[in-house]
């Protein structure tokens, strides 16, 4: 399986705080990648270099290089609104806009101008809310308020709302971390059935979860990357001694 | 002291402060209710239907506020059609781009032009528009009460944006929105309601001003809709009914006072009614 992103040599600085440490890292197609380590480690920061949500900071700085697809998305010609919609993003808490459940979803295929007609849009909306396994549960509320769903139910609805505009990456920003656990585990689920069409990356602080959803497990500490492995290496024969001191709770 | 006392004494403070807090409510409620049951009581007996549709008549022939009701709405319209897109536009500007010099300049300038006193306005419209036109306008009036809403407008309109949670415009970003789309149709509806609010105080503003609207609009005895000529207005006719010799124009300047809070009052409800938050 090839590789979708590809990061080489990547340092970033906030003003003149250096927040991550050449960063090289591989994350291949459709699979899922998981980031753990301590908070503040970078990995939330090494998450928005992804889709370069981190230009919304006036005194971010990065350098190296960030290729999807063999293309850097850090060169000066890049469009960044196409690489957003390429590169989906769910976060920690769940974000809805102060619209019906199905405009938050047709929302990003409106502004992208995806649908041939309202019929389309209908199809659309309905696909992405299915297959963020919520359309049962908000199908006779469609034109009512976002804001009454549950957390969890917000939740699934921002990626249904990041699937709409079919993205190829899905980054995910602790996307469980305000849950409770019934609504973690849908949400686990719905990783673990996504990735046969997206590449995902999720940043977890909770290492069962990486270990339970992940294909491919990335350790960051103080902005640096120390290990990636498969899954089942890192959790249980990790080849750095720090991995095994976080994993093992013996910091953290 | 023992455990209870320190239970019992912190109960005290409670109860004390509670009720302080509670007195000063008290108080802020019952001058509005004061004024407002004052001006229903001196007022109310002089409104009648001759009253509320006709023109002003010498001292003792009757007459009403018919025109000056009218050259309130039509001044108080044509502000806020200028007053408004400026002010709001200012705000978005200073809430979404404005961390700059250029930005910092803007506010200072319209918290400035928020603690200058109005007759100035009036006095700086006079010279603008006034003189170089040769007469007092309607058109002048408004332009005096647009500028005393503009930053009014611009400033409320900056904090309801700034309120708006930051991971909602990073929401649309990451849906591939442009800067311009996130700002119209994500932040704005969310913000909608406080500018509204805005919009409305900054309306009910201006809705009592006389100051400026003496030295610009000045007055008329007629019906007069064109805004190029003399207008008259509630407050300025309240200013001649009140500084009037006879009992008759008192009473008048009270029935007057009372359409006027009447007025600003269906302004509150109804901005209120249209704001409602849908979701």
């Amino acid at each position: 399986m090839g590789s979708k992103i590809r990061i080489k040599n990547m340092d970033f600085f906030y003003g003149s705080n250096q927040a991550l440490f050449d960063i090289s890292l591989e994350i291949p197609d459709r699979q899922v990648m998981a980031f753990i380590g301590p908070s503040g480690c970078g990995k939330s920061t090494f998450l928005r270099t992804l889709n370069r949500m981190n230009d919304t900071i006036p005194i971010a700085r990065l350098t190296g290089t960030v290729e999807i697809d063999g293309k850097d998305i850090y060169a000066p010609k890049t469009d960044v609104v196409a690489l957003r919609r390429k590169v989906g993003m769910v976060f920690q808490k769940s974000n809805p806009f102060p619209k019906s459940i199905y405009e938050n979803v047709a929302y990003g295929i409106r502004i992208n101008r995806m649908h041939k007609d309202r019929a389309d849009l209908d199809q659309r909306v309905e696909k992405a809310i299915r297959d963020a396994a919520l359309w049962d549960e908000v199908k006779d509320r469609l034109n009512t308020s976002a804001f009454g769903l549950s957390g969890g139910q917000q939740q699934r609805l921002c990626i249904a709302r990041a699937l709409a505009v079919q993205p190829e990456v899905v980054l995910m920003d602790e996307p469980a971390s305000a849950l409770d656990p019934i609504a973690t585990q849908k949400i686990e689920e719905l990783v673990v059935e996504l990735k046969k069409s997206y590449t995902i990356a999720i940043v977890t602080h909770n290492m069962q979860q990486a270990a339970r959803v992940s294909d491919r497990t990335a350790f960051f500490m103080l902005g640096k990357l120390i290990e990636v492995n498969p899954t089942e290496k890192m959790f249980t024969n990790p080849d750095e001694k720090l991995t095994e001191d976080y994993i093992t709770g013996r910091f953290g | 002291m023992s455990n209870e006392a320190v239970h019992n004494r912190r109960k005290l403070i409670s109860m004390v402060m509670t009720t302080l807090t509670a007195a000063c409510a008290v108080i802020a409620i019952a001058i509005l209710t004061i004024i407002l049951t004052y001006i229903g009581y001196k007022g109310v007996a002089a409104i009648n239907w001759e009253f509320l549709v006709e023109t002003p008549k010498p001292v003792g022939e009757g007459g009403g506020i018919g025109n000056a009701i009218v050259g309130s709405a039509i001044m108080t319209l044509l502000a806020s059609l200028i007053g408004l897109p400026i002010g709001i536009g200012a705000g978005v500007y200073l809430a979404e781009f404005g961390d700059k010099w250029f930005g910092s300049t803007v506010r200072f300038v319209a918290d400035t032009l928020i603690g200058v006193p109005s007759i100035i306005v009036g006095i700086f419209v006079y010279t603008l528009v006034v003189l170089p036109m040769t007469r007092q306008s309607g058109f002048a009036g408004s332009l005096s009460l647009a500028i005393i809403m503009i930053p009014i407008v611009a400033r409320t309109t900056e904090e309801m944006i700034r309120l708006v949670p930051k991971s909602m415009r990073e929401g649309a970003l990451a849906l591939g929105a442009p800067q311009w789309r996130v700002t119209w149709n994500i932040v704005l509806p969310a913000a909608a309601s406080g500018i509204a609010t805005g919009a409305m105080l900054s309306i009910a503003r201006i809705s009592g001003e006389t100051a400026p609207l003496l030295f610009t609009a000045l007055n008329s005895r007629f019906y007069n809709f064109y805004v190029d000529q003399p207008m008259s207005s509630l407050t300025v006719q309240i200013y001649n009914f009140a500084t009037g010799p006879f009992e008759v124009e008192h009473q008048m300047a009270w029935a007057a006072t009372l359409i006027l809070v009447g007025l600003i009052l269906v302004i509150n409800i109804l901005v209120r009614m249209f704001t409602k938050k849908k979701y």
